[in-house]
C-alpha cells in the first residue's frame, strides 16, 4: 500500500505497467498476493481430500497398510527427488531473473520443464502398473472394473494382493480412490505448470522479463513450489505410512 | 413526484463508462469493473426470473392439501431447482459482482479491481455455469434438494444430478475469482491516505466476504467432484456398502455452504451499514466493531457447520460443541444490530427508498438470527428439523435480510450507476409492498412448521391450508412487488432524472466524481484526508455546499 503522495508519481512507465497500477511495485505486488491467496484456495481443495484420508484411514488401518504395501516405493521416492530437484532449478529460474541473468534463466526454465515431464512420465508408468493389477477403482475405467486378484498364504506374486489380517477388498478400494483422486489432481495440477512454464520459456527467449519486471516467473515458480509440497505431503503418507505393518 | 422532472432538459453529456464505447463487442470484451458489474446485473437478474417461476410453483401447488397441480417427483424437481438457481445463481453472486465489483474500487479510489481480465473471466465462467445449469434443467432436471445428499443422489435419484453439480462446479470458480479480486484490490489499490479504518463498512463486510470465497468454494468445489465420480463410477468414498460414509458428504457440503450463507448476508450487511449512517447522516456507532464483527463472522462461521447435522449420526458431543459455537456466532451479528440502532438514535434520518429497505433488513434479519438460535440448540432442533420452521428461518435471512439489502443498495447506488434517479414515490410503494408480502408469505411458515408441517411434500394434511393459503397470498402480493422496481428501473434508464455526482449529498469518496463515473473513475488519483463516514456536526449543515466546492475544484 502507498501512503505516501510522493510514491504516485510516475517514473517512467515501463512498459509492461498496466494503465490501472500506479506503479510497477504495485503491479508486482498484487500479482504476488494474488497468487498466494490462489494458493490458499489449492489448500482447501486439496484439504477436502486429506479429510477424506485421514477419516478411512483411521477407520480401515489394515486395509490402507496393505494397500500401500502394494505401491511401487521406489518410484515413489525417485519421484521425490524429481520434484524437489525441480523446486531448485525453479528457484535458481527465478533468482537468474531478478538479477538479470538470461542464459541461466532459460536454461533452468527448460530443466524445470523437462524434470515436470519425468515426473509425470513415471507416474504414468505408475498408473499403468495398477490398471494392469486392475486397481483402479470402482468403473473408473469402462470394461476394467476394480478387482485385483488376492495372493494366498505363501504366494509372493507383486502383481497380486496381499491382504493383512482384517483387511478387504473393498477398504482397499477405498484406499485407491483416494490415491487416484489426489494423484491424479495433483498431475493434473502439474500438467497445468508444465503448460505455464512452457509460457514462460517463450517469452524469456523473447527478452520480455527483465530485473525491473520478473512478476510472472516469480507467480508461477510460487505455484510450482507449491505444487511440489502437495507432493511432498502425498509421498509419505500414501506410500511410507503403515509399510512397517508388514511382518 | 420526481418522475415529472424527467422531462426536464438533460445537462450537457459527460463521457462515461456507459458511453464511452459502443457495440456488442465492447461490452463482451470490456475490462472495466463497472461494465463487469453491468453484465452480472443483467445475468443475475434474468436467474432470479427463473428461481421466481419455481417460487410460483411451488406456492401454487401448496395452495391445497392435495397434490394436484404437480406430481410428487415434478415437485421434487421443482423446488430442488428453486433452491440451486436462487442461492448459486442470484444470492451467491448478487450484491458482490454487482454492486460490489462496481464500488470496491470507487470507495477505495482505485482505477479498477487489481485483475481486470479476472475479472471478465468470472462472468464468463459464471454464464458456463448457468448455461450447463439450464441444461441440465432443460434436459430433466434435478431432484435432490440443494443439498445433494448422498446416498439419494449418488444412488438413487434418476435425474441429472452430474451435469447440475458441474454447473455448481464450475459456477465456484467464478466466486473464487470475484473473492481474489478484492482481496488483492483492497490490500494492494487503495488511493494513498485511505487507510484500513478509513475505508467504508461495505469494503470491510466484502474483505470478510471474500474470505469465506476462497476458503469455502474449493471445499463444495471438491465436494462435487467427488460426489460426481461416486455416481458416475460407483468408487465407494460416500457409499455405506463399501466402506464409505455418506454423513462424510454432509461435512462437506455444510463446511461450505454453512459460511455460504455469510456469502449471502454479509453484503448484505455492509450495504445497511453504508445506508444506516448516510441516511441518519451521522458517523456510524462503533465503527471499528461494526468492522471487526464482520471478520469475527467470517472466522467463526466456518466452527458452526455441524449445527445442520443434529439429526444424523454425528455424535452427542460434537452436536453440543457445534450448538454453543453457533449461539457465539450469532454475537457479531448481534453487535452490528445494536450498533445500527444506536446510529439511529437521536439522528437525522430520511426515509428515502433505499433507507425503507435497510430498516426492514434490521427487523427481519433479526427474526431470523433469532430463529437460527432455537434451530441451534439441540433439543428444539429435533423438532423443528426438517419442517416449515426451517424453511421461515432461511428465508427471513435470505430475502429478508440479503435481497433487502440488495435492493437497498441497488436504489442508493443507482444514480451513480446509471446516471439517472429512480422514482422515489414508486420505491416507497414497492418497499411497503414487499415488505408486506414478505412477512405474510413467511410468517405463517413459522407456525405451520412449528406445528410439525414437514418440509419437502407436494401434498400436506388439510389442518395446515390455513398457513399455506396465507402463504400464497403473500408470495403473490411479493412477486408482483418485485416487479414493480423492474419496471421502474428500466424506465429511469431512459426516462428518470439526471442524477448529479452526489445526489445524496454524502463524503463517501464514489460520490465525489460524476454519475456515472468516467472510465477510469476519477480524473485523479483521489487523495484521503477525511474519516469514514466524516459528516458535519447537525448545527453546521453545510455539507452540500461544502462537496461542491471540493467537485468543483477536483
Ligand atoms: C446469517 C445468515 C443465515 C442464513 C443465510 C441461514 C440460512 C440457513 C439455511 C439456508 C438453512 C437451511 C438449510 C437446509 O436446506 O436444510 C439454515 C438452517 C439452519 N440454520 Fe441458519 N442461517 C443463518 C443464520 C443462522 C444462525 C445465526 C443460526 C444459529 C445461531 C442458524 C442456525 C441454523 C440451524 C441450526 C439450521 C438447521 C436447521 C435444521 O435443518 O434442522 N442459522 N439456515
Ligand atoms: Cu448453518
Amino acid at each position: 500500500m502507498i501512503e505516501s503522495p510522493a510514491a504516485t508519481e510516475h517514473i517512467q512507465a515501463h512498459p509492461a505497467l498496466q494503465h490501472h497500477f500506479e506503479n510497477m511495485e504495485q503491479q508486482r505486488e498484487a500479482g504476488t498476493l494474488g497468487m498466494w491467496v490462489f494458493l490458499v484456495t489449492e489448500i482447501m481443495f486439496f484439504g477436502g481430500m486429506f479429510l477424506a484420508y485421514t477419516l478411512y484411514r483411521s477407520k480401515f488401518p489394515a486395509d490402507f497398510a496393505s494397500a500401500s504395501n502394494h505401491l511401487d516405493i521406489t518410484l515413489g521416492a525417485v519421484n521425490t527427488g524429481v520434484l524437489i530437484l525441480s523446486s531448485f532449478t525453479m528457484a535458481t529460474a527465478v533468482w537468474s531473473t531478478q538479477v538479470g541473468k538470461r542464459q541461466t534463466q532459460i536454461l533452468c526454465l527448460v530443466l524445470t520443464l523437462l524434470l515436470g515431464l519425468t515426473f509425470l512420465g513415471i507416474k504414468a508408468v505408475e498408473y499403468y502398473d495398477k490398471y494392469e493389477d486392475a486397481l483402479v477403482p470402482g468403473q473408473l475405467i469402462p470394461g476394467r472394473p476394480f478387482g485385483p486378484e488376492v495372493a494366498q498364504e505363501g504366494d509372493h506374486d507383486r502383481h497380486k494382493l496381499h491382504l493383512l489380517p482384517g483387511a478387504t477388498v473393498e477398504h482397499v478400494q477405498m484406499f485407491y480412490w483416494i490415491y487416484f483422486a489426489m494423484t491424479g489432481m495433483h498431475a493434473l495440477h502439474m500438467v497445468i505448470g508444465a503448460g505455464l512454464i512452457t509460457f514462460l520459456i517463450i517469452f524469456s527467449v523473447k527478452g520480455r522479463y527483465d530485473p525491473e519486471y520478473h512478476s510472472p516467473v516469480e507467480v508461477i515458480g510460487l505455484y510450482w513450489h507449491f505444487v511440489d509440497i502437495i507432493w511432498i505431503f502425498l509421498f509419505p503418507l500414501l506410500y511410507l505410512l503403515g509399510r512397517h505393518f508388514e511382518h | 413526484m420526481r418522475a415529472i422532472e424527467a422531462f426536464e432538459p438533460p445537462p450537457p453529456s459527460k463521457v462515461n463508462y456507459i458511453n464511452a464505447q459502443y457495440g456488442l463487442k465492447s461490452w463482451l470484451l470490456t475490462k472495466d469493473h463497472k461494465r463487469i458489474a453491468l453484465l452480472y446485473l443483467g445475468s443475475i437478474t434474468f436467474f432470479f426470473f427463473i428461481g421466481g417461476l419455481y417460487a410460483l410453483m411451488i406456492r401454487l401447488e401448496l395452495l391445497t392439501p392435495q397434490g394436484d397441480l404437480l406430481q410428487s417427483t415434478t415437485y421434487n424437481k421443482v423446488f430442488t431447482q428453486h433452491g440451486i438457481i436462487m442461492i448459486f445463481f442470484f444470492l451467491i453472486p448478487s450484491i458482490p459482482a454487482t454492486l460490489g465489483n462496481f464500488l470496491v474500487p470507487m470507495m477505495i479510489g482505485a482505477k479498477d479491481l487489481a485483475f481486470p481480465r479476472v475479472n471478465l473471466l468470472s462472468w464468463y465462467i459464471y454464464m458456463l455455469g448457468g448455461v450447463i445449469t439450464i441444461y441440465a434443467l432443460l434436459a430433466g432436471g434435478v431432484d435432490t434438494g440443494w443439498t445433494f445428499y448422498t446416498p439419494f443422489s449418488t444412488t438413487f435419484s434418476n435425474s441429472y444430478v452430474v451435469a447440475t453439480g458441474l454447473g455448481i462446479f464450475v459456477n465456484g470458480f467464478s466466486s473464487i475469482l470475484t473473492g481474489l479480486n478484492f482481496i488483492v484490490t483492497i490490500h494492494t489499490m487503495r488511493a494513498p491516505g485511505m487507510t484500513w479504518f478509513r475505508l467504508p463498512l461495505f469494503i470491510w463486510s466484502h474483505y470478510a466476504t471474500s474470505l469465506i470465497m476462497i476458503l469455502g468454494t474449493p471445499v463444495v468445489a471438491i465436494t462435487i467432484l467427488l460426489l460426481a465420480f461416486e455416481r458416475v463410477a460407483r468408487v465407494g468414498i460416500f457409499d455405506p456398502a463399501l466402506g464409505g460414509d455418506p454423513i462424510l458428504f454432509q461435512h462437506l457440503f455444510w463446511f461450505y455452504s454453512h459460511p455460504a450463507v455469510y456469502i449471502m448476508v454479509l453484503p448484505s450487511m455492509g450495504v445497511v451499514s453504508e445506508l444506516i449512517a448516510n441516511f441518519s447522516r451521522k458517523n456510524i456507532f462503533g465503527y471499528k466493531f461494526v468492522a471487526f464483527s464482520s471478520l469475527a463472522i467470517a472466522v467463526f462461521g466456518f466452527l458452526v457447520w455441524g449445527h445442520h447435522l443434529f439429526v444424523t449420526s454425528q455424535s452427542v458431543y460434537a452436536g453440543m460443541i457445534f450448538s454453543f459455537l453457533s449461539f457465539a456466532v450469532a454475537i457479531p451479528s448481534a453487535i452490528k444490530v445494536f450498533n445500527w440502532t444506536a446510529t439511529l438514535f437521536k439522528s437525522s434520518i430520511s426515509y428515502d427508498t433505499p433507507m425503507l429497505y435497510a430498516l426492514g433488513f434490521i427487523g427481519l434479519f433479526t427474526i431470523g438470527g433469532m430463529t437460527g438460535l432455537f434451530l441451534a440448540s439441540l433439543a428444539t432442533d429435533v423438532h423443528l428439523s426438517d419442517t416449515y420452521f426451517v424453511v421461515a428461518h432461511f428465508h427471513y435471512i435470505m430475502v429478508g435480510g440479503a435481497l433487502m439489502g440488495y435492493l437497498g443498495g441497488l436504489h442508493y447506488w443507482w444514480p451513480k450507476i446509471s446516471g439517472r434517479m429512480y422514482p422515489e414515490g414508486w420505491g416507497r410503494f414497492a418497499a411497503l409492498v414487499i415488505f408486506v408480502g414478505f412477512n405474510l408469505t413467511f410468517l405463517p411458515q413459522f407456525v405451520a412448521g412449528y406445528l410439525g408441517m414437514p418440509r419437502r411434500y407436494h401434498a400436506y394434511p388439510p389442518e395446515f391450508q390455513v398457513f399455506n393459503v396465507l402463504s400464497t397470498a403473500g408470495a403473490s402480493i411479493l412477486g408482483f412487488g418485485m416487479l414493480i422496481p423492474a419496471i421502474y428501473l428500466v424506465w429511469s434508464m431512459r426516462y428518470g432524472k439526471h442524477a448529479e455526482a452526489n445526489p445524496w449529498h454524502l463524503p463517501g469518496l464514489e460520490w465525489r466524481t460524476q454519475s456515472p463515473p468516467p472510465t477510469e473513475n476519477f480524473e485523479h488519483t483521489p487523495i484521503v484526508d477525511w474519516e469514514a463516514y466524516e459528516f458535519a456536526p447537525p448545527e453546521e449543515m453545510e455539507v452540500v455546499g461544502r462537496f461542491r466546492r471540493e467537485l468543483e475544484t477536483a
